[in-house]
């Protein structure tokens, strides 16, 4: 029927029409939160495959997402998922969680990262905020060991209850690191 | 004396009772039990369709309180994924939602696509569509026909099942298998749809409607089944999005949000459907939403086979899409690719992609960090059956057991996406 180099001329320009706007769309949030927050609340700033994302201090989350929430022109109602992430490397900062806000109304997503000392993983709550937070947080306390002060019910979701550790972290290696027969002298394991 | 001590005691009882209910109501043997019993609704309960467990606190036949129990079935995918190449992944999302396959394959090699920048001809885009379309199909199919049997009425579920095992035997032409597909590959498909695939289907979009219609005539306005399902467990648009939910069940409550028209991906722009969406989000309205969605699924289907794009059926991608097998015992960059595709040795790029899809149950997300490796460094996968079951024990509160049951069938809770 049609032809797939015909077909590809369009495509590529809509693509190119769209990238445009979502770029200015992701300016017009920065200002906005830069005015409700303040432009130090924020020490990284990037655009991944055209995804806002901003990184805070842990001291700001609950306010900025609170903020967001309650904002008349921004409208974040919805919380789309958050997790732990583990840099080990990262000294001080060895711990992160990351926030996916959406905001239904305009169609406008925003990713919000913190990190933290490994030492100190403790993070306000947002279950005040959103109830969906609830098991979202379990998840990060059970893979992480991230401590949300204020959660009702901080207790390990998906792995057994006396689990002495978190496995999400990198220290845990998914197969044991002694075994020798699975060695592949050329590829590794 | 002692007599009369305890009828008094009776008669304050059934005046507070009284008093509670405005006293219009008779009081029942209800009012008198003073003790609540605690009753474990599952780990493996029959009724539940999978391992949950409940515990409910029973005032009689009354739900006072519930926890939810979960990760029976937890199997660590976020984990294993970070020892795995990209495509050793798709068979980690087979096993989420067990009963649309092909949507969380798919949406898996869409995240990588973004990841590596691949783009995918048409063609490949439209049979992807198809079969996730059906997919969704197979899944609201089950759901609603299970809803019938928990409600006592067993016909409806025998009639679709066997169209469910249509869907699958057009699985099996499509991609070899029926329930864990992994169906695709990064890059497009991993062949064209064959001659008995489009005839198997073609029939298939011929004979399914009035399959459909039949059991819609006997659930949709059957006085039995609406007085049992209508106005349980209802939840508002306010609390629905409070708890994140998304898909039918968040429709259902009147919001209309769908991954599929407020992100389009695998040019679900190029079709016309439309969006159903309920008023209380009770279990009839999340009932008729899967249903409506089901005539809409079969318009995308059509649509998309009317207009299927002739073309390549995957991407130009040699560094990620593997060959075909006869060229790799006779070419040698086939045999290089094949071999650097298979040990995992892709180049990817460092960076992070969310890229969700409408699944059966609602948005599932993909959030991928590549450090530049063969494998991805972290992988979140947003489940939406995980993110609403939260739900459940304030949907259940003040209803009966036999409520429960229905509200937990409605929402279409898998087990095995619940738990990853």
């Amino acid at each position: 029927m049609a032809d797939p180099t015909k077909e590809e001329s369009p495509v590529a320009q809509a693509e190119a029409a769209t990238q445009d706007p979502t770029a200015q769309q992701n300016a017009q949030v920065l200002a906005l939160l830069h005015k409700l927050f303040g432009e130090a609340t924020f020490t990284e700033v990037a655009e991944p495959y055209g995804l806002l994302t901003v990184t805070t201090k842990r001291e700001h989350i609950h306010n900025i997402i609170a903020g967001l929430q309650q904002d008349q022109e921004l409208m974040f109602h919805f919380l789309t998922t958050m997790c732990g992430i583990h840099y080990p490397e990262n000294l001080n900062q060895e711990l992160g969680m990351i926030y996916h806000l959406h905001s239904l109304v305009h169609n406008i997503r925003l990713r919000i990262k913190i990190f933290f000392p490994i030492a100190d993983p403790v993070v306000p709550t947002i279950t005040d905020l959103y109830a969906t937070a609830n098991w979202m947080e379990r998840e990060a306390y059970d893979f992480y060991g991230v401590i949300f002060p204020g959660h009702p019910n901080l207790i390990r979701i998906l792995n057994v209850e006396d689990m002495d550790y978190h496995p999400m972290r990198k220290e845990y290696p998914l197969e044991d690191g002694t075994r020798e027969d699975k060695t592949d002298l050329f590829f590794g394991r | 004396m002692a007599v009369n001590d305890a009828l008094a005691g009776t008669h304050k009882i059934i005046e507070e009772a009284r008093e509670q209910q405005g006293g219009q109501l008779v009081p029942t043997l209800n009012d008198f039990s003073q003790e609540l019993t605690t009753l474990n609704l599952g780990p493996t309960h029959p009724a539940t369709h999978g391992i949950f467990q409940n515990i409910l606190q029973m005032d009689g036949e009354r739900i006072i309180s519930g926890v939810s129990t979960i990760g029976y079935i937890h199997r660590a995918f976020e984990k294993i994924a970070e020892r795995r190449p990209f495509y050793q992944i798709t068979p980690l999302t087979d096993r989420m939602n067990y009963c649309s396959s092909p949507i969380n394959n798919m949406g898996w090699h869409m995240t990588v696509e973004k990841l590596l920048g691949v783009q995918v001809p048409k063609r490949a885009q439209y049979m992807r569509v198809i079969m996730m379309e059906l997919a969704r199909i197979a899944d609201h199919l089950i759901c609603n026909s299970i809803l019938g049997v928990d409600t006592g009425a067993f016909t409806g579920f025998l009639y679709v099942f066997q169209e469910r095992e249509k869907i699958y035997e057009i699985y099996e032409e499509v991609c070899g298998s029926r329930l864990t597909t992994n169906m695709g590959r990064v890059g497009g498909m991993e062949r064209d749809f064959s001659p008995v695939a489009l005839q198997k289907l073609r029939k298939w979009l011929k004979e399914f409607p009035a399959v459909m219609r039949e059991f819609e005539s006997m659930f949709t306005r059957n006085r039995i089944f609406m007085d049992r399902i209508s106005n349980v467990g209802p939840i508002s648009a306010e609390r629905a999005l409070n708890y994140g939910f998304t898909g039918p069940n968040l429709r259902a409550a009147g919001v209309d949000y769908d991954v599929r028209v407020m992100n389009p991906y695998s040019s679900y722009e190029d079709f016309e459907f439309d969006i159903p969406v309920g008023t209380n989000g009770d279990t009839y309205d999340r009932f008729i939403v899967r249903n409506e969605e089901i005539w809409q699924s079969l318009r995308i289907i059509n649509q998309a086979l009317d207009n299927l794009p002739e073309g390549p059926f995957h991407a130009d991608a040699p560094h990620y899409y593997l060959p075909p097998k006869q060229a790799v015992y006779k070419n040698m960059e086939a045999l290089i690719y094949h071999f650097k595709i298979i040990m995992g040795e892709i180049e990817a790029p460092v960076g992070e992609v969310y890229h969700s899809v409408e699944g059966g149950n609602g948005e599932l997300g993909f959030y991928l960090v590549s450090d530049g490796g063969r494998t991805p460094y972290r992988l979140h996968f947003r489940r939406p059956c995980f993110i609403y079951y939260q739900a459940y024990p304030e949907m259940v509160v003040g209803t009966s057991l036999s409520d429960a049951i229905v509200i937990l069938s409605s929402m279409n809770v898998i087990a095995g996406e619940l738990d990853a």
